[in-house]
């Protein structure tokens, strides 16, 4: 079993993340070797070398993010911590503030420290009653051993940090939404550029990183960037904290090395599949991805081997299927989320996402027609590349993804004007969208 | 709304409008669902266009435009739940309490609402009450669920009882 670091402290007995159990096993360590060690561009040049790439979704390198920040000291800068965690599948970084919230605050201080801002804000999705809680309580805690706000640590280094709720919307995890609705407005994509690192929130330098991303911080600077980039391979470097879910016998988060191959991450960590049942299909990186199937197991979990397998390593949100499963009914579940949550700003999407639920609930239901299979991917077609924000094409891919691999179950739904699964998983249509 | 808690919320910004969802969350916590005097008042508060304050309202799934039951059920019916079991839960659901999605029963204490992927797919299909969460829910859980959240309802009061409190 390879060694974990970001859930590492949920294996001591009885830890809870409080400041006196994060600090006893070494937290609040790395800020303290920063604020005497480091200058901000040693320490943006440390997390440039260590390779580290963003955990949210798009996989960008952290350091290089930062780079981007003008370096204009008078110049207010933010840090926004992306804790919309919504992508269907994951659900990673609701445990990494449930469990240890200090380690994300001790990763936010570095990430400020490192880009010269002074305040920050956490945006967490609505819905995450408890860790807004959990967190506003640690900051607080934080805040009283000098650890957040003025000259932390007798340095000239201040950061105000707030947690901002959410209210339920998935484009939110959207960077560019996500600032919107910061300032208090819909969550409506902006187009880029200027990218949020010259005019971001409140149209100052911003940088947006993912929970997962800055929780890995502390240790970066602790053990180094050569140690870090030892984890993975050249490209994909560090660990990554996997949510699997859907027909597997033991779901749950595994921290893994970043190339851990499917078939190691579904079958041991996993525990496999339930029931004795066959493998069918796997979305390896949050419903916004395209599927993979049993050809697809021995294929790397890090960025480009997925990339090279026709899917994305996205959010780390694996769901497993098993061969009970309708395919189509999948399609139509994904494709009723997309369309629920496109902002409707971009015609290609709020058109593509109805027109693609419309089609796929009907031909689950037994009223296809043979010319929906290439109205779907006449669909997708006219959504992919064409917004200003990538949701549409999120909502796409992965339907061209199962016509691709399934294209027979999708013609056998026509034919037989029903659909053929009958299984103990297999429920009815739904009704009401 | 307690003057030092606004004041409180407003000094995180630099924009008071920024103010905006977190005095929404707080209204609607105390009167259910934003009414539209909070949305008014919210509006002329922060300077911003009573039509933005609605339309923002409208925007987010978690504001309520109208009252509901005292206690909202969040089932997931997102891919992960769908796989296991989750509108069999909603349908035991929806016959335990005697009433459909998105409608409130009788005596005024629960609403069930489908909502999208939670981030808790370990535990799908999972169902979530403020901030609670419960799952794996097994379609047999169902009544002992609610009959769980009867009683913390009835060992509450009102206010504490209003499920999104934070």
């Amino acid at each position: 079993m390879s060694e974990k670091i970001l859930t590492k402290r949920f294996e001591i007995s009885g830890y809870r993340g409080t400041l006196e159990e994060y600090e006893a096993s070494g937290g609040y360590q790395a800020i303290a070797k920063a604020l005497k060690e480091h200058t901000p561009a040693s320490l943006t040049e440390m997390v440039k070398r260590s390779g580290l790439r963003g955990r949210g979704g798009a996989g960008f390198p952290t350091g290089v993010k930062w780079g981007f920040i003008p370096k204009d000291p008078e110049l207010p800068k933010y840090l926004v911590c992306n804790a919309d965690e919504s992508e269907p599948g994951t659900f990673k970084d609701r445990e990494l503030i449930m469990r240890d919230p200090h380690q994300l605050i001790e990763g936010i201080l570095l990430a400020s420290f490192a880009i010269g801002c002074r305040a920050a804000y956490i945006y967490i999705r609505g819905e995450f009653i408890a860790g807004a809680r959990i967190l506003e309580q640690a900051i607080r805690d934080a805040a009283v051993r000098g650890l957040v706000g003025k000259d932390i640590l007798g340095s000239n280094f201040s950061l105000d940090l707030h947690v901002h709720r959410g209210a339920g919307a998935y484009i939110c995890g959207e960077e560019t939404a996500l600032l919107e609705s910061l300032e208090g407005k819909r969550g409506l994509p902006r187009l880029k550029p200027p990218f949020p690192a010259t005019s971001g929130l409140y149209r100052k330098p911003t940088v947006v990183n993912n929970v997962e991303t800055l929780s890995n911080l502390p240790h970066i600077v602790l053990r180094g960037a050569e140690w870090f980039s030892s984890i993975g391979n050249p490209k994909s470097t560090g660990t990554r904290v996997f949510s699997v879910s859907g027909h597997v016998r033991r779901p749950g988060i595994y921290e893994c090395p970043i190339n851990v191959s499917m078939r190691e991450l579904i079958f041991e960590h996993a525990d496999g599949m339930r029931d004795g049942r066959r493998l069918k299909a796997v979305i390896p990186g949050g419903s916004s991805v395209p599927v993979l199937t049993e050809q697809h197991l021995d294929t790397r979990m890090d960025f480009e081997s997925l990339a090279t397998a026709g899917s994305m390593a996205g959010s780390g949100g694996v769901i497993v299927m098993d061969e009970t499963t309708c395919m189509v009914r999948v399609g139509e579940v994904v494709s009723r989320f997309y369309h629920h949550e496109s902002c409707g700003q971009c015609t290609q999407c709020r058109e593509g996402t109805a027109w693609l639920h419309k089609t796929l609930r009907r031909i689950e239901e037994g009223r296809g027609r043979t010319a929906d299979l290439d109205l779907l991917l006449d669909i997708c077609d006219n959504m992919k590349g064409k917004t200003i924000c990538p949701l549409s094409d999120a909502a796409a891919m992965p339907i061209e993804s199962y016509l691709k691999y399934f294209r027979d179950e999708f013609e056998q739904h026509i034919v037989d004007r029903a659909c053929p699964f009958q299984s103990a998983y297999s429920v009815p249509s739904i009704i009401a969208s | 709304m307690n003057e030092e808690t606004i004041q409180r919320i407003l000094s995180r910004y630099p924009d008071r409008r920024s103010a905006l969802l977190p005095l929404m969350h707080l209204c609607q916590e105390e009167a259910g669902y934003l009414t539209e005097e909070a949305m008014r008042e919210l509006a002329a508060r922060l300077d911003v266009p009573p039509t933005q304050v609605v339309e923002v309202a409208a925007f987010y799934d978690m504001f309520r435009l109208k009252s509901g039951g005292r206690c909202e059920i969040w089932v997931c019916h997102n891919l992960s739940c769908a796989l296991l079991g989750a509108e069999r839960v909603i349908r035991r659901l929806e016959e335990a309490l005697g009433v459909g999605t998105g409608e409130t029963t009788p005596d005024g204490l629960f609403t069930i609402k489908r909502v999208e992927c939670l981030a808790a797919c370990g535990l799908a299909p999972a169902i979530q009450v403020g901030p609670d969460y419960y799952g794996p829910v097994s379609h047999g859980d169902v009544e002992t669920l609610v009959a769980r959240l009867r009683e913390q309802l009835a060992g509450s009061d009102q206010r504490a009882a209003s499920c999104d409190r934070l």
